[in-house]
Formats: C-alpha cells, sequence, structure tokens
C-alpha cells in the first residue's frame, strides 16, 4: 500500500499529465465522429459572439467583393426567372409546390487550410435551423451543418475528412461520393462512380438529389482529371467552383420534405 | 502574488483573443498560421509546484480548440509541451536545481532562448498536426506542416520574449 502512495507521490505530475492528455484525445475523437462534436466547438454564445463581433468589423474590407458577386447572382436570376416566365405563363411561385426554403446567413469563421475544416455561420436554432441541413452559396455546395447552438451553428465544409456528400455527373445520372484527400483546397475527389459512366475532362459534377441535404443539380466543380485503369476510374479530381478560401454570405437549405421523405425511408428499414 | 496572478490572467485573456481573432486568420503562403499563444506556456512563472501549471494550459488549450472547431488538438500539444518545460529547462541550463523563483526566461541568453523556443514549439506543432491527420500514411505532409509553421512561430515568439527583455513590466 505504501509502496503504492509512493509511486503515486513520485509521478503525480506524470499521471496529472497522462490524464489531461487522455482528455484532450477523447475530444479529438469525439469531434472526428459525425453528430458528438457538440461539446468542443464555436457554436456556443460566447465564442460564437466575439466571432462575430470580430467579422462585423473586418467585414467592411470586403464589402466590395460581396457587392459584386451579389450583383452576379442577380442577373442570373433575373435571366432564370425571364426564362421560367416564357415557359409557364401561370405563376409556379405557388407555396405548395415549393420544396426547399433558403435561409440567408453569413460566415463567421472560415477555415480552409485544416485536414478537417469546420465553418461557423451566425443563424442558429431560433432562426428554424437544424442539425443535416446543407449549405450552399451561389456558386456551389459548401456543406453541411454539424452542431447547433440558439443564435450560431457549426458547419462540416467538404473539405473535412468525415464530409460525404452524393454527387452526380450533370449529362447523365451516374452518381457517386465527393470526399476530400486534405492537399489543396480548390479540389476534391470523386468517388465510387460505376464504371460504366462514360466520363470526361472539363464534364461538371452536381449535386445527386440522392439525399435530403441539397436539392438536384447544385453545382459542384467541374472535372480536372482521372485515371481510367482496368476498367475501373480512380482519382478523379473535381475543380470546385466555389471558392473556399473566400467564403461570405451563404444559404442554409430548408427541405420542406424531409420528414415525409425520412418517415417513410424508416418505414422500410 | 496577486499581481502575478493578474499578469497570467491577463496574458491568458489577451492571447486567446489574438491568437483567434487575428492570427489564425492569418495564412501565410497559403496555409501558415503562426502560433504565438505558445508564449503563454514559454513565459508562465517556473514553480516547483506542477499541477496548477499543467491544468491551467489545459483550461488555455481547451480555448484554443473551442475557438478553433478543432476538437482537442490544441489542448493536447500545449499539455505536452507544459509538461516537458522544466526536463528541457535542465537540459539547456545544464543544471539540476534551477533558482525556481528568480528565473526569467527573457533574461537568458539567446542562443538559449532560441533552443528552448525552438525545441518546444517542434514538439508542439507536431503533435498538433500529427493528431490533425491521425494517419501515418500522412507522415510527409505532417513534417512539412510541422517545420514551417514551426520556423514562423518560433520567429515571432523569439521576437516576443526578446523584445521584452529590458521592460520590467512583463505583461506580454
Amino acid at each position: 500500500m505504501q509502496q503504492i502512495a509512493y509511486f503515486i507521490e513520485k509521478y503525480k505530475y506524470f499521471l496529472l499529465f497522462l490524464v489531461l492528455e487522455f482528455i484532450a484525445l477523447i475530444f479529438t475523437i469525439q469531434s472526428h465522429s459525425y453528430h458528438k462534436s457538440q461539446f468542443i466547438n464555436s457554436a456556443n454564445s460566447v465564442t460564437g459572439g466575439l466571432l462575430n463581433k470580430s467579422m462585423s468589423f473586418f467585414e467592411y474590407t470586403s464589402l466590395k467583393s460581396e457587392n459584386q458577386k451579389l450583383a452576379t447572382e442577380n442577373t442570373l436570376l433575373r435571366n432564370k426567372l425571364d426564362i421560367k416566365q416564357n415557359e409557364s405563363p401561370i405563376g409556379i411561385l405557388d407555396s405548395i409546390s415549393l420544396k426547399n426554403n433558403y435561409i440567408t446567413s453569413k460566415v463567421i469563421k472560415n477555415n480552409y487550410t485544416k485536414r478537417n475544416n469546420v465553418l461557423t455561420i451566425d443563424k442558429g436554432s431560433k432562426d428554424g435551423l437544424k442539425l443535416d441541413m446543407g449549405v450552399v452559396n451561389s456558386t456551389g455546395i459548401i456543406g453541411v451543418i454539424n452542431g447547433i447552438s440558439d443564435n450560431y451553428a457549426t458547419v462540416l465544409s467538404v473539405l473535412n475528412s468525415h464530409s460525404r456528400i452524393n454527387a452526380k455527373l450533370k449529362k447523365s445520372h451516374y452518381f457517386g461520393t465527393l470526399s476530400w484527400n486534405g492537399y489543396d483546397y480548390k479540389t476534391t475527389q470523386l468517388l465510387d462512380i460505376q464504371r460504366q459512366a462514360s466520363i470526361a475532362i472539363g464534364d461538371t459534377i452536381v449535386s445527386g438529389g440522392k439525399s435530403t441535404l441539397f436539392p438536384e443539380n447544385v453545382e459542384i466543380g467541374t472535372i480536372k482529371s482521372f485515371d481510367f485503369t482496368n476498367k475501373n476510374y480512380k482519382n478523379i479530381e473535381i475543380e470546385l467552383f466555389t471558392d473556399m478560401s473566400n467564403l461570405g454570405y451563404i444559404y442554409v437549405i430548408k427541405n420542406l420534405d424531409k420528414e415525409e421523405i425520412t418517415l417513410l425511408e424508416n418505414n422500410n428499414d | 502574488m496577486t499581481r502575478e496572478t493578474f499578469i497570467i490572467a491577463f496574458r491568458f485573456l489577451f492571447l486567446i483573443l489574438v491568437q483567434t481573432l487575428i492570427l489564425n486568420n492569418i495564412y501565410l503562403f497559403g496555409y501558415i498560421n503562426p502560433n504565438l499563444y505558445l508564449l503563454f506556456v514559454f513565459l508562465y512563472p517556473l514553480r516547483k509546484e506542477r499541477a496548477n501549471f499543467l491544468l491551467v494550459s489545459f483550461l488555455f488549450g481547451l480555448c484554443i480548440d473551442i475557438f478553433s472547431n478543432s476538437g482537442g488538438i490544441n489542448t493536447a500539444a500545449t499539455v505536452a509541451i507544459a509538461y516537458l518545460r522544466l526536463p528541457l529547462l535542465k537540459l539547456i541550463l545544464n543544471s539540476q536545481d534551477i533558482d525556481y523563483k528568480l528565473f526569467k526566461i527573457n533574461e537568458e541568453t539567446l542562443p538559449r532562448i532560441i533552443v528552448f523556443i525552438g525545441v518546444l514549439t517542434f514538439i508542439h506543432h507536431f503533435i498538433l498536426f500529427g493528431m490533425e491527420y491521425f494517419s501515418l500514411k500522412e507522415l510527409p505532409t505532417i513534417l512539412y506542416k510541422t517545420f514551417t509553421t514551426s520556423i514562423f512561430t518560433l520567429l515571432l515568439c523569439t521576437i516576443c520574449v526578446y523584445f521584452t527583455k529590458k521592460s520590467k513590466a512583463d505583461n506580454f
């Protein structure tokens, strides 16, 4: 007994060190699993509030480019509206036919150089956000909400080793999974695409609509390069349309049919 | 004693804010963010009782982690260098009994400061990036990022330590 007491007395700092390292390791592992990162994240009122304050201070430096982006998007939307009006004279903006609601939000903390990048945005459950909602901006996909508080939320960026987003070719219906190998924030990888699909450099990749996170045909990027060995596609590199290093205003997608679809799918299990 | 506690508390808050709001947005050459917050560990007063120091370092690392959404990687790395600080100092100063009360890192010679900060920074960054990537396959990337980021952290920390040398109020 005395031996044990002596041992603890002698190595008490080392033991404390081991305990603290162990706790830190648990936090790290927890943050790696998809939905358990609730405890250590910046979507709480203190850090969220501080990041928001600092963002509103530095925001002025990017006003010009942000305006430019909005103007470009406005033009795009006006053109689309024009086409739609020509298509059907009857108003199509009926609330029953709407499938998605968009909630505008602002990125207050952006990461893109780490292995696992997470963004913080300035809207939370008070504004109707929930876990597992898709996040896009005017140029393409950004990520999925994985942590939430009353006023803030964190977004699992596409630049994260745990991000798996359903994507497909625009010209056909062959689909694969979008993931990231951690090297370049401008390119991601498309995995598990069927061997029958015919792909070429420059093909556009869009979101697949197989999941309830994103509507179909949200643009992601173009194929930059790929290998075709043993009749299988390998190393398909996708160049993203979105500049992940420069994110301002974003849209959170609220799928209005989500509950219905999940309920239906759960009935089959 | 109270003055010392006050200085530590001030340093704690100041370094967290500087690191998370300014330095984490630098992205030098596309990816380098110097980690000036290690100054907290370097400048923490040396004591024979190390339990407080380890616990405070743990909390400090945790605060950095909460701000940057990184799980516990900064915490683990900070606690590790907090534990290794005293053995390393004994090695560098080549003596077993340091005058704990009077010792101040910024009153040492410049080569000693650089070795002290350099070794701890390298260990810290290696643990940080190692836990971030968490795979042996990525070892070249981990080492590359460790080296490049360490250089800038070392530079910044040494400048801060060296230039607070003469001013009596070392509350930076």
